[in-house]
Parts: structure tokens; C-alpha cells; sequence
């Protein structure tokens, strides 16, 4: 059993976000980027998936700039056995992601795709399920707890009131939530073991995509500032002033 | 324009998250509004959704294989029934963010996730990088395929004289996926996400034990929603239903107490467009301060049955 795990390069989720002064987006130069942290934690659970004697093969993909590579070594340094750039330089939307991803599945042939669920970056929460739609594949988004047997997936989902689980025959998409593992730390030796596996290139037009963006990005700006607060000496000041300033308490 | 908002329910009501997307949908010029309520034994929230200020018409899909509001079947369900519509809308809950998109692809449109306002029928503003940055986006799709964040918008009034509510054929069911079973927080406390005000506790609190110990007193006080940080969730303090932040729940009550969270900027994401905030924690450099308009340094473990007796 094959399992393609899609992973994404965004800015680092400990950098702190600056946006442009014009207006015209956020500063991504000369900062750190790592892999998507859902992203890490599919890996992680692809590849805990073959350790397990479940899947066969890991493969790794990433659309984007050649710099996606870097992140796709850090895919194959936690475990991943090969990986897959489509190479594009030009602005790719959750659905120009979503139809590389489904051509990508068709010639690979995974009969599952572990992903995270959303990227820290546009915070979209989109390309799983989107991808699940292409391929008329079931999805199980959000998944803390996933096990494989018999032919089907049975995943715990975390949801707004609890936690749901469901039941997915495969082939299928797994969306990853926080608590589904904790990714292991890349040792040196995987590092370099990682620099012999196998990366292929592709372009985006030999997997006959139209990426064009359906969305214009017109402006980005910060969001407002809070006032500067004040500090409270003690409890009785703090139900004072939520009580007279505030009118915060009922 | 017509539009369809996708009511999000329980077959016995309507989630308050269906009524600020309504109030988003108005927004909308021209806004027609219809409202989708799938289900089985879904009568109540589909009377309900009729009488809501700014709805058109229900339109009300009732079967069997509705009951476990499976993703796969209601996105079938939508897009069958798309035809004519120029936006469709969902709220931004694990529902919506679950649901949409796999309509939008089958639609072949981008989605906006978790819009914050709307400009204009094509343009409309959404947080990105966790909340710290707004984008203004404009769609060229001829359907926008929108999901909301119910924070930004107040949720829709009730009118006394009700829309015609339609019977709406629910289609076949395509048997992709089966419910198992759902383990549903049970809690006598408002709902997190539409809560006055949220007691929110975090790794400072310990252990699980001191999480209810310290907290329910307090939010039994003040009527208030508990809520939590990644990093209490993670050490099972608190189910994950409770966590607030990019991730998590998005929150905006009239008042926010964070105790024992330092803030970092996933939770920040999660509720600094509340309207008050306090902020309780040992560590005055914690970056929790910097977005509380009033913060008190010390012992929790004092502070909070403190403030909690002193509260009457």
C-alpha cells in the first residue's frame, strides 16, 4: 500500500509575520521557512504507517518554488522513501494544489493520502478536502486517531463538540489535527541518508493542470492594534475596573 | 443575488454559527436569501431557519441517509441544487470547513475560507498567517463558494412571519463513508464559540484537576464557557473541543479571562478580537500582557478563588 503525503513549505510558525508596507502582501524575504507543522505530523504518521508493516511505500510531494526541495528532504529525513517537486514558480491556490495532487495521485497510485489539514500560512483549510472531491474519494478531515485495516480507515475526528469517528473505505484522504502524533526529531544520520533518496521534477503542464489563481489578491494590511492595557495591583482593583470602566461583568 | 447558506444543525436546532452567516449573507447587495437544511427529522431548525430576519425561503432535505450528515452525501446534496445561485455560504465551524470545499472543487471555484467582511459581491476580507494579517481578495468565479467566520458578524434576528419552507428531493445516498459513533463534550456551560464571556485556562494550571477546580467556580460565576490553550489540551487538562486559537475555536466574547496562559500568537489568533480581556499569570512577561487590557501578576492558585469569592 502506497501512501503520498503532501507537504507544504510555509514561513516558520516561530517568525514573526511582518506585512509589506505597500500593502502588497506578507515580507517572506530573508526569513526561515520550514515544512507546514500539519504536514510534519502526516509524515510522521505515513511513515509510522510503514514502520508498522501497513504501507509499502512513503512518497513525499510539494508544489511550488525549487526551494520546495529542502522541504521535501526534511519529508524524507523523517521517513519518507522517495519525494516529488511540481516545480512552479508562479502563485498556486488550493485548487490549482488540489488538481496537481490528483493528477500527481493518478500516476502514483497511493490509496491513501495523509495531509495536514490546513497551512499556517493562507490558513485555507481546503486542499484535502478539495482533493478527496477530484479523485470521488470519501475524506476524514481533522483526524487525531487513524487506523488501517481490512480495506478501510477508521478516524477519529476532532469536531466543534467532541470528537466523531467515521469509518472510510480507501482509497481515501486523511486531513491531519494536532494531537494525532508527535513528530520525531530528525537525526543527523537520516539527514544524510535523506540526501541519496530519490527526487523526481515535474512541471505543472506535463500533468495537463491550468493553475491560473481564481482569487486576486488586492491588499494586505495588520489588523488593528489593541489599546495598550493596564496592569492591576490586586482582585479588588480588577472587579473595579471591569465593573466601572469596563462594564465587563454582569 | 440569490444565495444559499448550508444550515448547520442537529436535526433537532439550528446552530447559532447558521446565524451570523446569515447576517454575512445579507451583507451581500442584493442578497436573496435561501437556506439549506439537510438532515433527518430535520423539521424543527428548517421552521426555525424560516423565521430568521433576511431569509427567502428554506429549502428542506429530510432522509435517512442524511442522519449522520456525512460530508460526502450533503456535498452531492448541494451541488445538485447549486444551479442559479451566485455564492453559497457555510459558517467557518469544523462543519463548514469540512463540507465546502469539497463543494467548491466539485463546482470548480475557489473557496474563501473564513471571511471577515464583505466588500462588495466578489471582494471580501479574511485573516491570514494566523490573524496577523488581513487579506482582501476579489473572486473571478462566477459561484463564490465562501465559508464564515461567525465572530465577525452578529447573528441574524427572529421575525414573526415565517418563509415558505420547500421540500427539496435529498438524492441517493452514496454510501462513502459511515458514522461510527460521536463522543460529544457534554457541559451544562454556554457554547464556547457564541459565549458573553470565556474563562480560559492554560499550562499554568497543572493538572486537569486544578483546570476544573480552579475554573468552574469561577465560570459558574460570571455564566462563562471554558476554554483553553494548545498546550492544556495537549496535557489533557481540558477535552479538544475546549482549545481556542488558529486552530482551534475562534472567539470574540464581551470578555475573555486567560489564566495561566502565557499567549502565544496560535492562541492570541484565537481571541484578541475579544472586547475585554484580563489576563492572570506568574510570569509578567508573558506575552498574554501585551494584548490584555487589564493584568494581574501572581499566583493563580490564590488570584482566581480570590477573585471568584470576591465576586459574591
Amino acid at each position: 500500500m502506497k501512501i503520498l503525503v503532501p507537504v507544504k513549505r510555509v514561513l516558520d510558525f516561530n517568525v514573526k509575520v511582518r506585512v509589506k508596507p505597500d500593502g502588497s502582501g506578507v515580507d517572506l524575504a530573508n526569513v526561515k521557512m520550514s515544512m507546514n507543522p500539519f504536514d510534519e505530523i502526516a509524515v510522521e504518521e505515513a511513515v509510522k504507517l510503514k514502520e508498522a508493516g501497513i504501507a509499502t511505500e512513503v512518497i513525499a510531494v510539494s508544489c511550488g518554488v525549487a526551494a520546495c526541495q529542502e522541504t521535501l528532504r526534511t519529508a524524507l529525513a523523517i521517513g519518507a522513501d522517495r519525494a516529488i517537486l511540481v516545480e512552479s514558480d508562479a502563485e498556486l491556490q488550493p485548487l490549482a494544489v488540489a488538481k496537481l495532487l490528483a493528477a500527481t495521485v493518478r500516476e502514483v497510485g497511493p490509496v491513501l493520502v495523509v495531509m495536514g489539514k490546513q497551512a499556517i500560512d493562507d490558513d485555507a483549510n481546503q486542499t484535502g478536502q478539495m482533493l478527496a472531491q477530484l479523485l470521488g474519494w470519501p475524506q476524514a478531515t481533522f483526524a487525531s486517531k487513524l487506523q488501517i485495516a481490512d480495506g478501510k480507515a477508521t478516524v477519529t475526528r476532532e469536531i466543534d463538540g467532541g470528537l466523531e469517528t467515521v469509518e472510510v473505505p480507501l482509497p481515501a484522504v486523511v486531513t491531519t489535527d494536532l494531537r494525532l502524533n508527535q513528530p520525531r526529531y530528525v537525526t543527523l544520520p537520516n539527514i544524510m541518508k535523506a540526501k541519496k533518496k530519490p527526487l523526481d521534477t515535474v512541471a505543472p503542464a506535463s500533468l495537463g493542470v491550468d493553475c491560473t489563481p481564481r482569487l486576486t489578491l488586492l491588499k494586505v494590511v495588520e489588523p488593528p492594534k489593541r489599546a495598550a492595557g493596564i496592569r492591576v495591583d490586586d482582585v479588588a482593583q480588577l472587579i473595579d475596573k471591569l465593573r466601572n470602566e469596563a462594564r465587563a461583568l454582569p | 443575488m440569490p444565495i444559499l447558506v448550508v444550515a448547520e444543525h442537529d436535526d433537532a436546532s439550528l446552530k447559532s454559527g447558521t446565524l451570523n452567516t446569515i447576517t454575512a449573507a445579507s451583507a451581500v447587495p442584493g442578497a436573496e436569501i435561501h437556506v439549506l437544511v439537510a438532515g433527518c427529522g430535520c423539521a424543527a431548525p428548517a421552521a426555525a431557519a424560516a423565521r430568521l430576519a433576511g431569509v427567502a425561503k428554506v429549502r428542506h432535505a429530510d432522509a435517512p441517509h442524511l442522519a449522520d450528515h456525512g460530508v460526502e452525501n450533503l456535498a452531492a446534496l448541494i451541488c445538485a441544487n447549486a444551479a442559479g445561485y451566485t455564492h453559497l455560504l457555510a459558517p467557518a465551524t469544523s462543519f463548514g470547513k469540512n463540507l465546502m470545499p469539497r463543494v467548491a472543487a466539485a463546482l470548480d471555484v475557489a473557496q474563501i475560507s473564513e471571511i471577515v467582511a464583505v466588500e462588495s459581491d466578489d471582494t471580501f476580507v479574511r485573516p491570514i498567517y494566523a490573524g496577523n494579517a488581513l487579506a482582501t481578495v476579489r473572486s473571478s468565479d462566477a459561484v463564490r463558494v465562501i465559508t464564515v467566520r461567525t465572530t465577525a458578524f452578529d447573528p441574524a434576528g427572529r421575525v414573526d412571519a415565517a418563509a415558505p419552507v420547500e421540500a427539496l428531493d435529498a438524492g441517493a445516498d452514496l454510501k462513502m463513508s459511515r458514522l461510527v459513533g460521536r463522543e460529544l463534550t457534554k457541559s451544562e456551560r454556554p457554547e464556547l464559540s457564541a459565549a458573553k464571556v470565556v474563562v480560559s485556562g492554560g499550562r499554568g494550571l497543572g493538572s486537569s484537576e486544578n483546570y476544573h477546580g480552579v475554573l468552574e467556580p469561577l465560570a459558574g460565576k460570571l455564566g462563562a464557557a471554558l476554554g483553553a490553550s494548545r498546550a492544556a489540551v495537549d496535557a489533557g487538562y481540558a477535552p479538544n473541543d475546549y482549545q481556542v486559537g488558529q486552530t482551534g475555536k475562534i472567539v470574540a466574547p464581551q470578555l475573555y479571562v486567560a489564566i495561566g496562559i502565557s499567549g502565544a500568537i496560535q492562541h492570541l489568533a484565537g481571541m484578541k478580537d475579544s472586547k475585554v480581556i484580563v489576563a492572570i499569570n506568574k510570569d509578567p512577561e508573558a506575552p498574554i500582557f501585551q494584548v490584555a487590557d487589564y493584568g494581574l501578576v501572581g499566583d493563580l492558585f490564590q488570584l482566581v478563588p480570590d477573585l471568584t469569592a470576591a465576586l459574591g
